[in-house]
């Protein structure tokens, strides 16, 4: 394979591997913030290792929810690993269960992102794997140190961590809502909506399952458009 | 929470994602490559996160209150409005938080 187009894809890999170690950071203290001793924070960051959900689950805790709806809200957030399971497999085409076992713990949308972009199949599997060896290793450290760092805080740096976790969460939404994005005003509409519902279930529904429940906002996104 | 019942939230919910990554490699990808499958997938991350934006910023429990976490929301989402990097958006809605709560005590 070219020389050129094999350095991009894992300047690339490597970039995004450092780019989710700040996350990693912010997982680890929201993961404190919900009570989470340092083990689980970090059992999580090994074996979910998919952030969005594993940022649910700690913030439904957090909420003070049950742990039916941080399971609930971490798997329906998973469901796009999935889909991106289904893209992924004829581009890394692993050969055998074991590999098939191993590749699927490192199927997640910065995964998704490289392989998808690469210029062809050897490319693909390359940043899929350089990038998932990097992530998970930069991901589980800084959990490691977010979750330990978190715990020696002050009274004002708790109140400074419990303004960071909501900004955190919005900081993983806004993508989906800028131009550029996936139909951004369909998107917006739905959060729109998602965070109404949740707010207006909040004082009637034990805590975290108003998160749950805010799934239903999806009906605002409509039928699929019809393929032109 | 116990520690025990926290570490049964932890692992279930990590077998649960993992098999749902591993479906995504097993699974013929008719069952899923459907229209409105896709269209599901792709705006339920929208729905959950706008609610866990909304719950974490304004819900204390089963009350709504206002405090330092939606001033320091407001000053994430004007920074996320101006590409501010990950890092500056979180240190600026710290700050925030903090000096509300310093502030208001």
């Amino acid at each position: 394979m070219p020389g050129p187009a094999r350095t991009a894809v894992l300047r690339d890999a490597i970039g995004l591997g450092v780019a989710v170690g700040l996350y990693g950071v912010a997982f680890g203290a929201a993961a404190d913030a919900a009570g989470l001793d340092p083990w689980q924070a970090l059992a999580m960051s090994l074996l979910m290792f998919t952030g969005a959900s594993q940022f649910a689950l700690v913030g439904v805790l957090g909420a003070g929810g049950g742990g039916a709806a941080a399971i609930g809200s971490a798997l329906l957030l998973g469901t796009r690993n999935t889909v991106y399971g289904v893209r992924l497999a004829p581009l890394l085409a692993p050969r055998g269960l074991l590999r098939r076992l191993g590749m699927a713990h490192w199927v997640i949308d910065e995964t998704t992102a490289l392989a998808v972009a690469a210029p062809d199949r050897g490319l693909a599997r390359l940043g899929f794997l350089a990038g998932g060896a990097t992530i998970f290793a930069v991901w589980n450290a800084t959990t490691l140190v977010g979750a330990l760092g978190a715990g020696a805080l002050g009274e004002t740096a708790q109140a400074a961590l419990d303004a960071v976790v909501p900004a955190a969460f919005l900081a993983l939404l806004w993508p989906r809502l800028r131009a550029g994005a996936d139909e951004p005003a369909v998107a917006r509409r739905v959060a729109l909506g998602g965070a109404v519902v949740a707010l207006a279930l909040t004082p009637f529904v034990p805590p975290g399952v108003q998160v749950v429940a805010a799934v239903v906002a999806v009906v605002l996104a409509g039928r699929p458009r019809e393929a032109t | 929470m116990s520690s025990g019942a926290l570490w049964t939230v932890v692992l279930v919910g990590s077998a649960g994602c993992y098999l749902l990554k591993l479906a995504g490699l097993s699974v013929p990808a008719a069952w899923v490559e459907r229209p409105w499958v896709t269209r599901l997938v792709t705006f339920v991350p929208a729905a959950l996160l706008a609610a866990l934006v909304a719950v974490q910023a304004l819900s204390s429990g089963q009350d709504l209150v206002v405090d330092g976490r939606l001033a320091g929301l407001a000053v994430a989402a004007a920074a996320l409005a101006l590409r501010a990097p990950f890092i500056v958006v979180l240190v600026l809605a710290g700050a925030t938080g903090a000096l509300v709560h310093v502030l208001v005590g």
